[in-house]
C-alpha cells in the first residue's frame, strides 16, 4: 500500500499549494483593493495612530494632532484647529467620514508622512524607533494680516473674500472667505458630531464650506479695467493724457444697447477728458471703446499671461480657472472691457493682477506653502519664488501704478493710512438675473506702499455688503483693503 | 506491494528466510548498534523552535510597547520546561522516533501562543479603554493546556509501547468516537451550542470539543477495521472507465460513514467536522484498497449529501453564500470573513510585523481565525512558513507510514498525518475563503484546549509509529541477541523504498554487511534519507 501512501502525500502537498495559491491571490493580487476598501478600518486606524503633521503660519499652530483625551477612543490622535473659522479656508478640514479639504487634502502626503521628500526621515524613524509621524507644513500666511482681513469682514457682517499676495514672491499672505466655518466638529471622532456638523455646513446659506478665494468666480466689474488698460498701453493705443470720450453713455457696437457710467453722469464737463481722469473716475465708455480698439485676441492674451484660463493652478489647493468668456461680437467685447458680460475671476486672480502691476509686470505663481518640515521641525523643502513670463513692460506697470494712484486719491478715502501711498482700482459689478436691482458685488484691488509695494490685495464684498444697491467698491470694499494693507505695514486696522 | 502485513513479521537478524524480496526494506545492510536515534537533532530543533518563539514574543512586546514582565519570563520558562520534558519522554519511550515531528509541533504551538498573547494584549487594551474588567488572558490558559497536552503526549508514549497493541481496541475506539461525535447533538443546546454550532460539551467552566478526540479515535478504528476487513473492499466488481468499482452490496461501511458525516452536518450544523471525518475515511479507504474508485464513489455521495444539506440546512446556505461573496452581507453574515480578508490583505506579502497589526478587528482572532491574525502580522511569507510546517508534520507521518512494516501502523500513521493536513486545509481554506468557512481550529496554533490536547496525543501516536519504523529490530527482541558482534537489522526508516532500484538492493557481500557501519555505508544512498 505504498503507492497510495505516496499519492496521498502528493495530495497533501497539492492541498498546501492550493492554500498558498489562494493566500497569494488575497495577499498579493487583491491586496491593494482590500487594503483601500473604505470598510477596512485598518487604514483609518493606522492614519489616526500616527501623529499627523501640523499646519502652522508665522509661528502660530493652526492645525495639529494631539493625543485623544478620551482613553476609550479607538483613534489615538485628535485633530485640532486653533482659530478654526479664521483659517478654515486655508487649512480646510480633516474628517473621518467626509475626507479632507483645503490644505489638509492638498498636502495630505506630507501631513501623513508618505511624501517622498520625507522618505529619508521615515527610514531614520524606523531605525531610531521613533514613532512614525507626518511632516509639518508652514504657510506663507501672515497671521496679523489674515486676522485683520477676517475681522474687517466679519465685524461688518460682510460676505466675501480677501486675498493678499507679496508681489515679489507670489506668497499668499492672507486668504479669507466669509462667512467661514469651524473645522473642529468635522474632525470629531464621534460620527454623530461629524454628521450633524456636515449636514449643517452643507446647508448653510450663504455657503460656508466654499473657499471663495479660490473656488468662486465673480464678475470683476471695473477692476478688470486694469487688464483692459494694460492691453491698450502695451498696444500703444493710449496714454494717460490721451483724450477720451466723456459722454455719460455710449451705444455698444453691433447693437442698440446703451452702456452708461455708474451713476449715469458724464465723465467731465467737456466732450473729452484725459484718459487718466476717466481711469480715476472709472468711466465706462472709454474702456468699452478701448477693448474694441485693441481687439479680442490681445485682450485674451493679456488675461492669459496674467493667469486666466489655467486649470492646472494649485496653491496647492486647486484653483478654479478665471475666464474672459465670449468676445465674439463688438458688444460683448465692449462689455467685457469693463469687466462685465462673461468675464469671471476668482479673488485670488484679481489679487494676482494687482500683484503683477506692483511687481513691474512680472507675475509670480501664487503659493500658500512656504516650507515643509520633518517631524522634528527641521526644514525639508522650501518654496522658491516662481517667476512667470512677463505680462507687460515695466513702463506699462509704472503708468498703471500712476493711474491707480489717481484712482485711489479720487475716492472717498475711508481708512486711508497717513503717509502711505496706495495704488488701487475699485469695482462695482452687476450680477445675476436682474443686475440693475441686485445689490452689486463690490471690489477693491490695491497694492502699497508706492514705491516699493509690500503687499497686493484684492477684496470682494458680495451683494453690496451693508449698503444695498448704493454700494460701490470705493465705499464698501476699499476700507477693508486699506485695513489689510495697514496691517501688513505694521499698523493696526 | 504491501509486504507482510502481520504484525511482527520482521524476522530475527541474520535469519535468511525473512529477507523476502517483497519486503524490500528488510534488505538494507545491517548496521551496527551505532544506529543514530537522532535525539540530538530533535533537541537542537526544539531549541531552535524555542529561539523563534522567544524572538516572536519579544517582537510582539516591542511593537506593543509592553514592558518585559516576570509573568512573561515564567511563560517562556514554562514553555521551555514543557518542551524539555517532552523531549526527555521521547528519549525514554521512543528513542528512535522521527526527530522532526515534535519540534514542528512545538514551533506551531509556540507561534500560536505568541499570537494568542498578542490578541490578549489587544483585548486587554480595548477593555481598559472602555473601563471594562480585564479579560482572561487566553495565553496563560493555553500554556496550561499545553502542559495538559504534553501530559497526554507522554502518557500515550508511556502507555502504548507498541502501536500494534491499540489495534485491539479498534471497535472500542470507534464506539467512543461515535459517542463523542454524537454527544453534542444529543445534549441540550445550552450544554453544546457555541456560536451556532453544536460541537461542544460544556461542563461548568470547562468546555471541550469532542470532535477533536473523535478524529483520532476514528483513525484508530478505521485502521484496525481496514486491516481486518480489507478483503471486503477489494472484492472485484465491475470495471468502468479503467477503474474497478466495488459491488453495491460492499458499499455498506462507506454508507455508514457517509450517514454519520451527514448526521453531523445536519444535527450539529458543523460543516467542518463533517468534512474532516469523511475526508479521513475516504483517504484511509483508498490507502487500504489502492482503489481510486472508492474515493470517487465517496466524493459523489458526499457531494450529493452536501448539496442536499445546502438545499435544506440554512446554516450551510449561509456559509456558502458568504463564501461566494463575503462582502455581499458585509455587516451581517459576511463580516467575519470580510474582516479576515481585509486583515490578510493589509498584511500583504511581508505582513505588518508581529504586534503591529490589528488582528483583533476580526472576530475569533485567536481561535478559528487565528490564521488571518498570523497572515496580517506575518504576511504571505509567514502563512507560507506555517503551511510548510504543517506540510512537514503531515509528510513525516506519511513517511513513517511508508517505512513501518505492519499494515495497521501504515494506516494509523497515514490517517493521522492526513488528518492534520486535511484539518489545516479545511480551516485555513475556510478563513482565506478558498472553501466555505467552517468552525474548526487550526492544529496546535488556535486557542483551544481540546484541540491542543488531542493533537499532542495524535503526535505521540505518530512518534510511536515512527519509532517502530526506525527502531533496529534487535531492540524489539532483546532476548534474541547473543553477542555484540551480531548487529541489529538496519533501521527501516533509513531506507526509502521509493528510491531503491533493483540494482541497489542487490545484496552486498556478506562481509561488508557485517562490518560496514555508519555513514560511510549509507553515503551512496544518502539522498534517500530525507532526515
Amino acid at each position: 500500500m505504498n503507492t497510495p501512501l505516496r499519492r496521498v502525500s502528493l495530495a497533501v502537498m497539492v492541498l498546501v499549494l492550493l492554500l498558498l495559491g489562494q493566500a497569494t491571490w488575497i495577499q498579493v493580487v487583491k491586496a491593494d483593493e482590500y487594503r483601500a476598501d473604505p470598510r477596512n478600518a485598518r487604514v483609518l486606524l493606522d492614519e489616526y495612530s500616527r501623529q499627523r503633521g501640523q499646519i502652522s503660519a508665522g509661528g502660530e499652530v493652526l492645525a495639529q494632532s494631539v493625543e485623544s483625551p478620551d482613553p476609550g477612543d479607538r483613534l489615538r490622535y485628535q485633530r485640532q484647529y486653533t482659530d478654526g473659522p479664521l483659517y478654515a479656508p486655508v487649512t480646510g478640514y480633516y474628517s473621518q467620514i467626509y475626507g479632507a479639504g483645503g490644505m489638509e487634502r492638498a498636502m495630505d502626503p506630507v501631513l501623513n508622512g508618505t511624501d517622498d521628500r520625507l522618505f529619508v526621515r521615515r527610514i531614520s524613524d524606523a531605525i531610531t524607533g521613533r514613532d512614525p509621524a507626518g511632516g509639518n507644513v508652514v504657510l506663507s500666511i501672515d497671521p496679523a494680516i489674515q486676522r485683520a482681513a477676517y475681522e474687517a469682514m466679519t465685524r461688518r457682517g460682510y460676505q466675501g473674500s480677501v486675498v493678499a499676495i507679496r508681489p515679489q514672491t507670489g506668497e499668499i499672505l492672507a486668504m479669507v472667505s466669509t462667512p467661514s466655518y469651524d473645522p473642529n466638529p468635522l474632525a470629531s471622532h464621534s460620527g454623530t458630531t461629524q454628521q450633524e456638523a456636515w449636514n449643517a455646513l452643507t446647508e448653510d446659506d450663504p455657503p460656508t464650506l466654499t473657499n471663495r478665494a479660490t473656488s468662486e468666480t465673480y464678475p470683476p466689474g471695473s477692476t478688470f479695467k486694469i487688464v483692459t488698460t494694460a492691453t491698450a498701453l502695451e498696444a500703444g493705443a493710449i496714454s494717460p493724457q490721451s483724450p477720451v470720450t466723456a459722454a455719460p453713455r455710449i451705444t455698444l457696437p453691433d447693437s442698440t444697447t446703451q452702456l452708461e457710467n455708474y451713476d449715469g453722469k458724464p465723465c467731465g464737463p467737456g466732450a473729452t477728458v484725459p484718459f487718466a481722469t476717466a481711469f480715476a473716475k472709472s468711466c465706462n465708455g472709454p474702456f468699452a471703446q478701448l477693448a474694441v480698439q485693441v481687439g479680442p485676441d490681445r485682450l485674451r492674451a493679456m488675461a492669459t499671461s496674467l493667469g486666466f484660463n489655467n486649470p492646472a493652478l494649485t496653491v496647492p489647493m486647486p484653483v478654479t480657472p478665471s475666464v474672459v468668456g465670449d468676445l465674439d461680437d463688438g458688444a460683448s467685447l465692449a462689455q467685457s472691457g469693463i469687466g462685465q458680460r462673461d468675464v469671471r475671476l476668482t479673488p485670488l486672480q484679481n489679487a494676482q493682477i494687482a500683484a503683477t502691476v506692483a511687481n513691474g509686470g512680472v507675475p509670480l505663481t501664487p503659493n500658500t506653502v512656504a516650507e515643509i518640515q520633518g517631524q522634528d521641525l527641521s526644514s525639508v523643502d522650501t518654496t522658491e519664488p516662481d517667476r512667470l513670463a512677463r505680462a507687460f513692460s515695466q513702463s506699462t506697470a509704472d503708468t498703471l501704478t500712476q493711474l491707480m494712484i489717481g484712482s485711489e486719491n479720487n475716492g472717498s478715502g475711508e481708512g486711508k493710512i497717513p503717509g502711505v501711498q496706495i495704488a488701487s482700482k475699485t469695482g462695482t459689478a452687476e450680477w445675476g438675473a436682474s443686475p440693475k436691482t441686485n445689490p452689486p458685488h463690490t471690489w477693491y484691488d490695491a497694492f502699497g506702499p508706492v514705491p516699493d509695494p509690500q503687499i497686493a490685495v484684492s477684496v470682494i464684498v458680495e451683494r453690496g455688503g451693508n449698503r444695498g444697491e448704493e454700494a460701490t467698491g470705493g465705499s464698501v470694499a476699499a476700507p477693508i483693503g486699506r485695513a489689510v494693507i495697514a496691517a501688513a505695514l505694521g499698523g493696526n486696522s | 506491494m504491501a509486504g507482510p502485513t502481520a504484525p511482527g513479521a520482521s524476522g530475527a537478524p541474520g535469519a535468511p528466510g525473512i529477507e523476502r524480496p517483497a519486503d524490500r526494506t528488510a534488505l538494507r545492510p545491517a548496521v551496527a548498534a551505532a544506529v543514530s536515534t537522532r535525539r540530538g537533532v530533535e533537541l537542537a530543533l526544539l531549541a531552535f523552535a524555542a529561539v523563534i518563539t522567544t524572538g516572536a514574543l519579544a517582537l510582539v512586546e516591542a511593537n506593543q510597547e509592553q514592558e518585559l514582565s516576570w509573568a512573561l519570563l515564567y511563560l517562556g520558562a514554562a514553555y521551555l520546561g514543557l518542551l524539555a520534558a517532552a523531549h526527555l519522554a521521547v528519549r525514554k519511550f521512543a528513542p528512535y522516533a522521527d526527530p522532526l515531528v515534535l519540534p514542528v509541533a512545538a514551533l506551531l504551538n509556540g507561534l500560536g501562543l505568541v499570537m494568542i498573547h498578542r490578541v490578549d494584549l489587544a483585548r486587554i487594551a480595548r477593555a481598559a479603554s472602555l473601563g471594562n474588567e480585564e479579560p482572561t488572558q487566553e495565553a496563560l490558559r493555553q500554556v496550561g493546556w499545553t502542559a495538559i497536552g504534553l501530559v497526554f503526549f507522554v502518557g500515550v508514549l508511556a502507555l502504548v509501547p507498541d502501536h500494534r497493541t491499540i489495534s485491539r481496541y479498534g471497535y472500542t475506539a470507534g464506539f467512543v468516537g461515535l459517542v463523542l461525535l454524537a454527544l453534542p447533538a444529543v445534549l441540550p443546546a445550552s450544554l453544546s451550542e457555541v456560536n451556532g454550532a453544536r460541537i461542544w460539551i460544556r461542563i461548568g467552566p470547562a468546555s471541550i470539543q469532542p470532535g477533536e478526540f473523535a478524529k483520532i479515535l476514528f483513525v484508530v478504528f478505521f485502521a484496525s477495521f481496514l486491516v481486518v476487513k480489507r478483503d471486503l473492499f477489494t472484492t472485484a466488481g465491475k470495471r468502468f472507465l479503467g477503474m474497478t468499482f466495488p459491488r453495491p452490496r460492499d458499499l455498506g461501511p462507506l454508507l455508514v460513514a457517509w450517514g454519520v458525516a451527514m448526521a453531523v452536518l445536519v444535527f450539529e450544523s458543523d460543516l467542518g467536522t463533517s468534512l474532516m471525518f469523511f475526508g479521513i475515511v475516504l483517504v484511509m479507504l483508498y490507502i487500504a484498497t489502492e482503489r481510486i474508485s472508492w474515493v470517487i464513489i465517496g466524493l459523489t455521495i458526499f457531494g450529493a449529501g452536501a448539496f442536499a444539506a445546502w438545499t435544506f440546512v440554512s446554516r450551510v446556505q449561509v456559509r456558502v453564500s458568504v463564501w461566494l461573496d463575503p462582502f455581499a452581507d458585509y455587516n451581517g453574515r459576511g463580516y467575519q470573513v470580510s474582516q479576515g480578508l481585509f486583515g490578510l490583505a493589509t498584511g500583504g506579502m511581508g505582513g505588518t510585523g508581529l504586534g503591529a497589526g490589528r488582528p483583533e478587528l476580526v472576530p475569533f482572532a485567536s481561535t478559528d481565525f487565528i490564521f488571518t491574525s498570523l497572515g496580517e502580522e506575518l504576511g504571505l511569507v509567514g502563512i507560507a512558513a506555517l503551511l510548510m510546517l504543517y506540510c512537514v508534520l503531515a509528510t513525516r507521518a506519511m513517511r513513517s507510514a511508508l517505512a513501518v512494516r505492519d499494515t495497521f501502523g501504515k494506516l494509523l500513521a497515514a490517517g493521522l498525518g492526513f488528518a492534520i493536513a486535511w484539518q489545516v486545509f479545511v480551516v485555513v481554506g475556510g478563513v482565506i475563503n478558498l472553501i466555505p468557512n467552517t468552525g474548526i481550529t487550526a492544529p496546535f496554533v488556535s486557542y483551544g484546549g481540546s484541540s491542543l490536547v488531542a493533537n499532542y496525543a495524535l503526535v505521540a501516536l505518530v512518534l510511536r509509529v515512527s519509532n517502530a519504523a526506525r527502531q533496529p529490530a534487535v531492540e524489539k527482541r532483546p532476548g534474541a541477541v547473543s553477542g555484540p558482534q551480531q548487529a541489529p537489522l538496519a533501521p527501516l526508516a533509513e531506507a526509502s523504498t521509493e528510491m531503491v532500484s533493483r540494482d541497489q538492493v542487490r545484496t552486498p557481500p556478506q562481509g561488508e554487511r557485517q562490518t560496514a557501519a555508519g555513514p560511510a555505508d549509507r553515503a551512496p544512498r544518502g539522498r534517500t534519507r530525507g532526515e
